[in-house]
């Protein structure tokens, strides 16, 4: 983790649906290399956070600067500079595993001879040379997760957005799955992750809690548990999720 | 005499793709009445398939169920009076609103939303103030919740829940838990749900763990724990990634998983403690934290998961 160099900064990033605001001036920054967990009930305004992040919606106010770039008004470069994952895999089904990366590299301007380098390289990391001419629809859901990931940073992104990646996936894959998050972020990729997992919560460096649409904590799992007098990050999530006073 | 058993169910076997695929290789087991039973297994193991037959939505292919002492196969339009079966897909209608879509529910089986209002009560007034809002429209946690109200508003005997806190909070998972609890006791509605939160997994009477189409174990919470044979160790130091890469590395490894803020370790034959410390201070990890650790459900899913992992096809 490089301290020195923030990637993603946000100051008072704030959305407004007519009169809702789903994210209410929410601050925070994040540096080059860390894995930063992103909590919250459902509700609370994570998803709208992120998208504005990704340069996908416009804030309502308040500025925010994702690899180098303002996301209100260079929205394509962010998207450019940035991978994302959602827990519906951005996977074509009826398309092989080779064609699935081969597609992703030419959306993002990758040489046909970069794609074919980098395929090789992914297949073997994930151990999943075998399956490069086999359809994504009979892969099992484990590898499907697994490679969805690594289209998300197979253009070697500087950050890459998690939204729940793990969600409905048994534990042995959900630990696998952390470890390619591990060996991304070791490599100086930027992970933002949501997740409803308690426990992954602990593999962040840094987590923030958003409750109504505001980040009320915002610290490594270690002085969070301080703070809150708590024994898991379950106990601290939990005890500033009940305080939300707004529904769904 | 009152029937023991909510449900009976025999050698149930089912295959897709004219038998290349065995999703239930003649899996039995009962569950009693007001029991509260989880099926937990991984992503395939033929969960989705055992709810779809109880349900009476799918024919197995051998093999018998019987809900409350009825037919799934002969006696399925009875069974469906008796069962609230919530898929692990949102299935309501998208375009009705919520109060649409319960009233739909009710008038199926005969009945009204004011008829079983008590069933559905504390989770209903926490969705009532959108129930002009179309179910659509809903976040997942409301569709969770109107799902649930749909699932019960004929007041069923048992209620079959197919993965129903996928994608939710912790702290709506706990209220829903606390919901199924509430509807045990107070109406003796016996439950079987499937969840991948280990949590949740604990909170059951009984457990079945699943793999590849067949009941790997069933027992307590605290007999699964019991049966944990292997001993356990709880890792730490200052370099986490690296710690984790240099376990898997270790020959003397046998399985290394996180675990909240450390990693739970089981040794392979034959190494001991002090081989781990002496390994990891040669990794360069003098400051590691080494103890033992009291098993918890998912190390013991992940045992026996373990397994199954190194089977599949490459």
């Amino acid at each position: 983790m490089n301290r020195d160099n923030i990637v993603i900064e946000a100051h008072g990033l704030t959305k407004r649906f007519g009169t809702f605001t789903a994210t209410d001036h929410i601050t925070l920054s994040v540096c080059e290399g860390e894995i930063f967990g992103f909590l919250g009930a459902n509700g609370a305004g994570k998803t709208t956070a992120m998208r504005m992040l990704c340069g996908l919606s416009k804030p309502t106010a308040g500025t925010a600067r994702v690899a180098g770039y303002d996301v209100a008004t260079e929205a394509e470069k962010v998207k450019r500079n940035i991978g994302y994952m959602s827990q519906k895999f951005s996977l074509y089904d009826d398309l092989t595993v080779a064609e699935n990366l081969r597609l992703f590299g030419g959306i993002y301007g990758m040489k046909r001879s970069e794609v074919k380098a980098k395929t090789r390289d992914v297949l073997v990391e994930l151990d999943m040379v075998a399956t490069l001419n086999q359809r994504v629809a009979a892969l099992p859901l484990g590898w499907k997760q697994k490679l969805a990931f690594s289209l998300a940073v197979f253009h070697e992104p500087k950050i890459v957005f998690l939204d729940e990646p793990t969600g409905g996936v048994d534990p042995v894959t959900r630990r696998r799955f952390w470890e390619l998050i591990y060996r991304a972020a070791d490599r100086g990729v930027t992970v933002f992750v949501t997740t409803h997992y308690m426990d992954e919560a602990e593999y962040c460096d840094r987590v923030s809690i958003m409750v109504d649409g505001q980040i009320r904590a915002l610290d490594t799992p270690a002085r969070l548990k301080e703070t809150y007098h708590a024994a898991s990050m379950y106990d601290v999530f939990y005890a500033l999720a009940r305080t939300a006073r707004r529904g769904e | 005499m009152p029937m023991p058993f909510i449900v009976t169910c025999d050698t149930l076997a089912k295959s897709y793709r004219r038998g290349k695929v065995q999703a239930l290789r003649g899996v039995s087991f009962e569950v009693a009445e007001g029991e509260m039973f989880g099926l937990i297994g991984p992503d395939g193991a033929g969960k989705t398939t055992a709810f779809r037959i109880l349900a009476t939505l799918l024919l197995p292919d051998s093999g018998s169920v019987a809900v409350d002492g009825l037919d799934v196969v002969r006696q399925y339009a009875e069974v469906r009076r008796r069962i609230g079966y919530m898929p692990g897909r949102f299935s309501l209608y998208a375009d009705l609103t919520v109060e649409e879509n319960l009233a739909f529910f009710a008038a199926t089986f005969g009945t009204t939303i004011a008829e079983n209002r008590h069933l559905i009560e504390d989770i209903y007034t926490q969705i009532e103030p959108f129930r002009e809002r179309r179910a659509g429209k809903l976040s997942g946690g409301m569709k969770q919740k109107l799902a649930l109200c749909c699932a019960l508003i004929h007041a069923p005997r048992l209620l079959l829940l197919d993965e129903p806190t996928t994608g939710v909070d912790p702290v709506s998972r706990k209220e829903f838990w606390e919901m199924l609890a509430k509807l045990r006791v107070e109406y003796g509605i016996s439950v079987i749900a499937s969840t991948p939160y280990m949590d949740e997994a604990a909170q059951c009477d009984r457990i079945a763990l699943m793999q590849d189409g067949a009941f790997l174990t069933t027992d307590t919470p605290r007999g699964i724990i019991g049966s944990y044979k292997q001993r356990l160790f709880r890792v730490r130091s200052g370099r986490m990634h690296a710690l984790l890469a240099d376990l898997n590395e270790w020959e003397g490894t046998q399985t290394a998983f996180s675990f909240g803020e450390a990693y739970h370790v089981t040794l392979a034959p034959g190494k001991d403690e002090a081989d781990l410390r002496a390994y990891l201070v040669s990794k360069g990890h003098a400051d590691c934290d080494v103890s033992e650790a009291k098993p918890e459900i998912e190390d013991c899913f992940m045992a026996l998961a373990q397994t199954s992992e190194e089977n599949e096809p490459r």
